[in-house]
């Protein structure tokens, strides 16, 4: 099943043509990861689905309707989206950035409900900062700074998330730390999670879905064992590499060749 | 039916019910206008009580809720009171058109005076005075009419030029607070030019105009703008439940739901015509506005500028400081002495933002 999916979008910024004529269908429950090297419109896509760009060509659609037609607060009740390294002004505390996940379910005279109070509890929990709601947002580490964001995306309750780069800026254990908590969103609320990942062995140990992407076009699309294999690694990073199976999870593992230990030709 | 309970999973914030309407709060961001509105009631009172007749405070407050002697409500309701009460009007205007700017542009340096939106008021309000003539071709009701509408439509262009100028896929509060910095400089010399040419008496009056002065305010400059805000303050509050989403980056904002183009140039606009309307009736009257929606956030100890908070400070800054010229130098306008705050207050605000831009 499929709610969110692209067809044939045309994507840019002013007269640039970033990606031409993309089809993409994001598979309902799962976990789709895109990978590609800097440049090649992965982020731009992922603004599209998240109806922050508005295709110049070809059309987002959300149950079947142009999401770009839809009203927006409509949209943010289903599509969640963490923009990457997003901004909060100084002095918010968690708890208040949290509760600003609401918006899209309160009007000017209804700004607080039952439902508003359990969501914001709920995505505290889970994220495990409850603990840090009282604290203010610019005081926290990297790591628990976008565990508060996230909270934030899951206070608006929505069954589709959508991510561009989480783990950027963060040391690897914080970096598997937030991997760890979408992928048990996913398992404990079906969350449908559209992610932006750079690293290759962590998109592939948490991925359902690899997309790989190249100069704004879909290269390889499947499970991460199919996509992710040294021929596609030369072909969409020129990037020369072992691929061997990830000794905790299975998972392809990509170890790059790097020049100076490439065996002698001579 | 109402109640006020904890929030749970947000510390120090009630919640407010009334039927199906809710709202949360804070107790300190509840208890600033409160204090604040008290404070205001003891320095309007005294000065309302100023004057060539001295009238104590307690009788100034009596005389207001009716019980004064004839004598007495004739000074206060006929002399004095509209130059307090345009104070306390036009301080509240200042205060939450400042509190908006600011959590638009995201930059504590974002208030109507510094983005040229009271000099769009200015070259409105001198061009009339100027060109028609305040007190010659133009009188009565035109003339009442034709300065503030005309302030009214110079501060609104002046918000369309700055809204216009500064989009660039988004609003950067720093290039908003360049471009208005540049829009008032072509305000200040329009107004400049105008008085250069205008008449000698029209030029006169339009000087303490442009200084920021409450002396001369007399009903017939409260009246327009009292109605104006009945208008404006009700709908900008409205609008302004979107100012927390706005406050973060537009796509997070977008993310929210939150119409950002529409909201944020709906409320700019409404914060335009709120400082317009405000100079219309007594001049620019500089530092309020940039000033109190910090001091209200200070004290609040909120992320975002509180707008009752900035609305009643706002006031009470307006009031205090023409009280306070008038126990020390009474021939300078009000204006004046908020320049001279003003002026080590900016210097500060742009320090100390040089240096987040470093950081």
């Amino acid at each position: 099943m499929t709610r969110l999916r692209a067809e044939g979008v045309r994507l840019g910024y002013g007269e640039r043509v970033v990606v031409d004529d993309l089809d993409l269908d994001v598979l309902d429950g799962s976990v789709t990861v895109i990978i590609g090297p800097n440049g090649c419109g992965k982020s731009t896509l992922l603004r599209a689905l998240g109806r922050l760009l508005r295709p110049k060509a070809g059309a987002v659609l959300l149950d079947g309707k142009r999401i770009d037609r839809l009203p927006t607060r409509e949209v943010a009740r289903v599509v969640g989206l963490l923009p990457q390294a997003p901004s909060a002004p100084e002095g918010l505390t968690v708890a208040d950035l949290v509760s600003r996940g609401r918006h899209p379910h309160q009007s000017w005279y209804r700004q607080w409900s039952g439902g508003d109070e359990e969501a914001v509890r709920s995505a505290l929990a889970m994220t495990g900062m409850d603990v840090h709601a009282g604290r203010v947002v610019d005081e926290l580490s990297g790591g628990q700074r976008q565990r508060a964001w996230i909270s934030m995306t899951l206070a608006q309750d929505t069954s589709m998330l959508l991510l561009d780069e989480p783990i950027t800026y963060l040391d690897l254990a914080h970096q598997v730390d937030v991997l760890d908590l979408v992928r048990r969103l996913h398992t404990e609320r079906g969350t449908t999670v559209v992610m932006v990942l750079h690293d290759l062995n962590l998109a592939a140990r948490y991925a359902d879905t690899l997309v790989a992407m190249r100069d704004g076009r879909v290269v390889a699309r499947g499970a991460p064992g199919d996509v992710l294999t040294e021929q596609l690694l030369s072909d969409v990073f020129d990037l020369d590499a072992k691929v061997l199976p990830d000794p905790v999870s299975g998972t392809p593992l990509v170890v790059p060749v790097s020049a100076h230990l490439r065996p002698d030709p001579s | 039916m109402s109640a006020v309970r904890d929030s749970g999973p947000a510390p120090g914030r009630k919640v407010l019910r009334a039927g199906p309407a809710a709202w949360t709060f804070r107790p300190r961001v509840v208890a600033v206008p409160l204090v604040g509105a008290a404070l205001l009631v003891v320095v309007a009172a005294v000065n309302i009580g100023k004057g060539s007749s001295y009238i104590e405070p307690l009788d100034v407050l009596r005389t207001l809720l009716g019980g004064g002697d004839r004598r007495e409500t004739g000074i206060i309701f006929d002399l004095r009171l509209p130059r307090t009460l345009a104070g306390v009007l036009v301080g509240a205007a200042f205060g939450l058109a400042g509190a908006i700017f600011q959590t638009i542009a995201r930059n504590p340096l974002a208030s109507p005076d510094i983005l040229g939106i009271t000099w769009g008021a200015g070259v409105g309000a001198v061009g009339v005075i100027v060109v028609g003539g305040y007190r010659g071709q133009v009188s009565g009701a035109a003339a009442e009419l034709g300065v503030p509408l005309a302030a009214l439509v110079g501060g609104l262009v002046a918000g369309l030029l700055l809204y216009a100028l500064s989009w660039r896929r988004g609003i950067d509060g720093y290039r908003m607070v360049l471009v208005g910095i540049g829009l008032s400089a072509i305000g200040y010399n329009i107004v400049y030019w105008l008085l250069t040419v205008g008449d000698v008496d029209d030029a006169a009056r339009a000087t303490t105009w442009i200084v920021g002065n409450l002396a001369d305010v007399g009903w017939e400059a409260v009246g327009p703008v009292a109605l104006a805000l009945a208008v404006l303050v009700p709908v900008t509050l409205v609008g302004a439940h979107t100012l927390g989403g706005l406050q973060f980056g537009d796509d997070t904002a977008r993310g929210l739901g939150i119409r950002v183009d529409a909201a944020r140039g709906g409320l700019l606009l409404l914060a335009a015509a709120l400082a317009a309307v405000a100079t219309a009736a007594a001049g620019p009257i500089t530092f309020v506005a940039l000033a109190t929606p910090q001091i209200a956030l200070r004290l609040a100890r909120t992320a975002q500028p509180p707008l009752a908070g900035s609305m009643v400070l706002g006031a009470l800054l307006t009031v205090g400081a023409d009280l306070t010229l008038r126990l020390t130098a009474p021939a300078l306008p009000v204006g004046v002495l908020t320049a001279i705050l003003g002026a080590p207050y900016l210097i500060y605000l742009f320090v100390r933002s040089r240096r987040e831009v470093r950081a």
